[in-house]
């Protein structure tokens, strides 16, 4: 019996879980280091609740949420930047902006609680990557342009991460449900830009490495 | 293999006192069930031997990763064929914009469901029967009205199964589809209400930026009224 069976089991019949209970406590205490959160309250829950929750982790996973943290701050910034600038984002889009804008706060608060005493503040950012894009808050094509790159890289950096996240099911799947949200995010912008709302019918993912060179020059 | 079970537990359905015990405690297993022909089932099993129930009557998902990759199929067959249907009738009005979206979607879906039969191989479950009778495909609004529930749902079930999945390997590979079902239901959201926050409303967005994730049981009960086909996950226990 393995614990991906337990859960689904959990999931769909309350009279089966009662059975199995005794089944799962069993496993939970002699793999309890191993699996960092066990909990299987809601994960904000068990985040909030514990802000040394950070520390729990195993330090690959941690290493991981502070990836995307760094990721969802630039994408935060990204967007109040542009929101703010005076006449940037046409009318018509600006609640769009909004909307992937406040998603992006959302992460960045999710991640900074899940994390604990292991969130990093923003970091400095350089939204012109060293005047490559110097009319990056000035001109809309290239606002989008940069703002298709954010998105798409979000969907392949926690694309790429999945494996390591998944030895801790609450994790994985708040990680994979900001996964999909950003692919809702990239759709829009790459439709908004006159583009193709995909690449093919299978995304691709990106190691740790080759996300960080890519948004390197957006750290100051 | 799960397929043979089912059908040795049908068969001995009404067999002796003892098995009935058995077949009582076994029919608690049969946890996800989608399709209400199951009476028509148990009666083909007491008129015919065994193995006289057809593949496409019903199907069982198999276990572990299998019983995952078999539920992951189940629902690439499911929207492979609504989008087949979609493009071989298109409603009425239909755009050269909506059908290239479309056409695109179809295609990705079916490239889905056979990358997932091709892994699954000797695993696979059959092909499954569909009832799309509750859709007008002469209507943009039904048309597209399904096809946002087939996509939101369909992400709503990868963000659900990651955590199920045992092999990395096979996670991977579910990462590589759902944020493609999130590009499609961002893109026929954005078809039904062009230019709003549709696309990643706050009915599926929550406070915390997080997705819908929903478990097997719950998907599986909203697709059942469009597969035909009984499908079980008893040997998923």
């Amino acid at each position: 019996m393995t614990i991906q069976t337990n859960n689904l089991i959990a999931a769909l019949d309350p009279e089966i879980k009662d059975i199995l209970v005794s089944n799962r406590r069993e496993f939970f205490r002699g793999s309890a280091a191993k699996l960092g959160l066990m909990a299987s309250a809601p994960i904000l829950l068990a985040m909030t609740a514990q802000n040394a929750f950070g520390q729990e982790l195993p330090q690959d996973i941690v290493d991981v949420l502070v990836f995307a943290l760094t990721l969802e701050h630039i994408e935060d910034a990204f967007y109040r930047s542009g929101l703010d600038a005076p006449g940037l984002i046409p009318e018509e889009y600006v609640g769009i902006f909004n909307q992937i804008g406040k998603h992006e706060a959302a992460h960045v608060s999710f991640l900074t609680t899940a994390l604990g005493s292991a969130a990093i503040e923003r970091p400095e950012l350089d939204l012109t990557a060293g005047g490559k894009y110097a009319d990056a808050l000035t001109n809309f094509d290239t606002y989008l342009t940069l703002s298709q790159t954010f998105e798409d890289l979000g969907v392949a950096a926690y694309k790429g991460q999945a494996g390591v996240l998944a030895p801790n099911d609450d994790i994985l799947t708040a990680a994979l449900q900001i996964h999909s949200v950003e692919a809702r995010h990239a759709a829009i912008v790459r439709k908004i830009g006159g583009k193709k709302p995909w690449d093919g019918a299978f995304d691709e993912p990106m190691t740790k490495q080759e996300v960080l060179d890519a948004a390197g020059p957006f750290l100051a | 293999m799960g397929y043979w079970r089912f059908v040795a537990f049908t068969g001995c359905r009404f067999n002796s006192a003892s098995e009935h015990k058995m077949q009582n405690s076994m029919s608690r297993r049969r946890l996800l069930k989608w399709s209400g022909v199951t009476a028509t089932v148990m009666v083909a099993g007491s008129l015919l031997p065994n193995f006289g129930i057809t593949a496409a009557m019903a199907a069982d998902l198999g276990e572990g990763d299998v019983g995952i990759l078999n539920y992951a199929y189940a629902l690439e067959q499911l929207e492979a064929a609504f989008y087949t249907q979609v493009i071989e009738t298109p409603y009425e009005g239909i755009t050269d914009e909506e059908t290239a979206l479309l056409t695109d979607i179809r295609d990705h879906e079916v490239e889905h469901r056979d990358f997932l039969k091709g892994a699954l191989a000797d695993g696979a479950i059959p092909a499954l029967e569909v009832d799309f009778s509750a859709v007008d495909f002469t209507d943009r609004a039904s048309v597209l009205g399904t096809a946002m529930v087939f996509e939101d749902l369909g992400v709503s079930a990868y963000n659900g199964a990651g955590k199920l999945i045992e092999d990395v390997a096979y996670l991977a590979e579910a990462g590589r589809i759902v944020s493609v079902e999130a590009r499609h239901a961002a893109a026929i959201r954005d078809l039904l209400n062009p230019n709003s926050v549709s696309f990643a409303g706050d009915d599926i967005v929550d406070e915390n930026g997080l997705d819908v994730v929903n478990d097997p049981a719950t998907v599986l009960k909203a697709a059942d009224p469009f597969i035909t086909t009984e499908v079980t996950a008893m040997s998923l226990v």
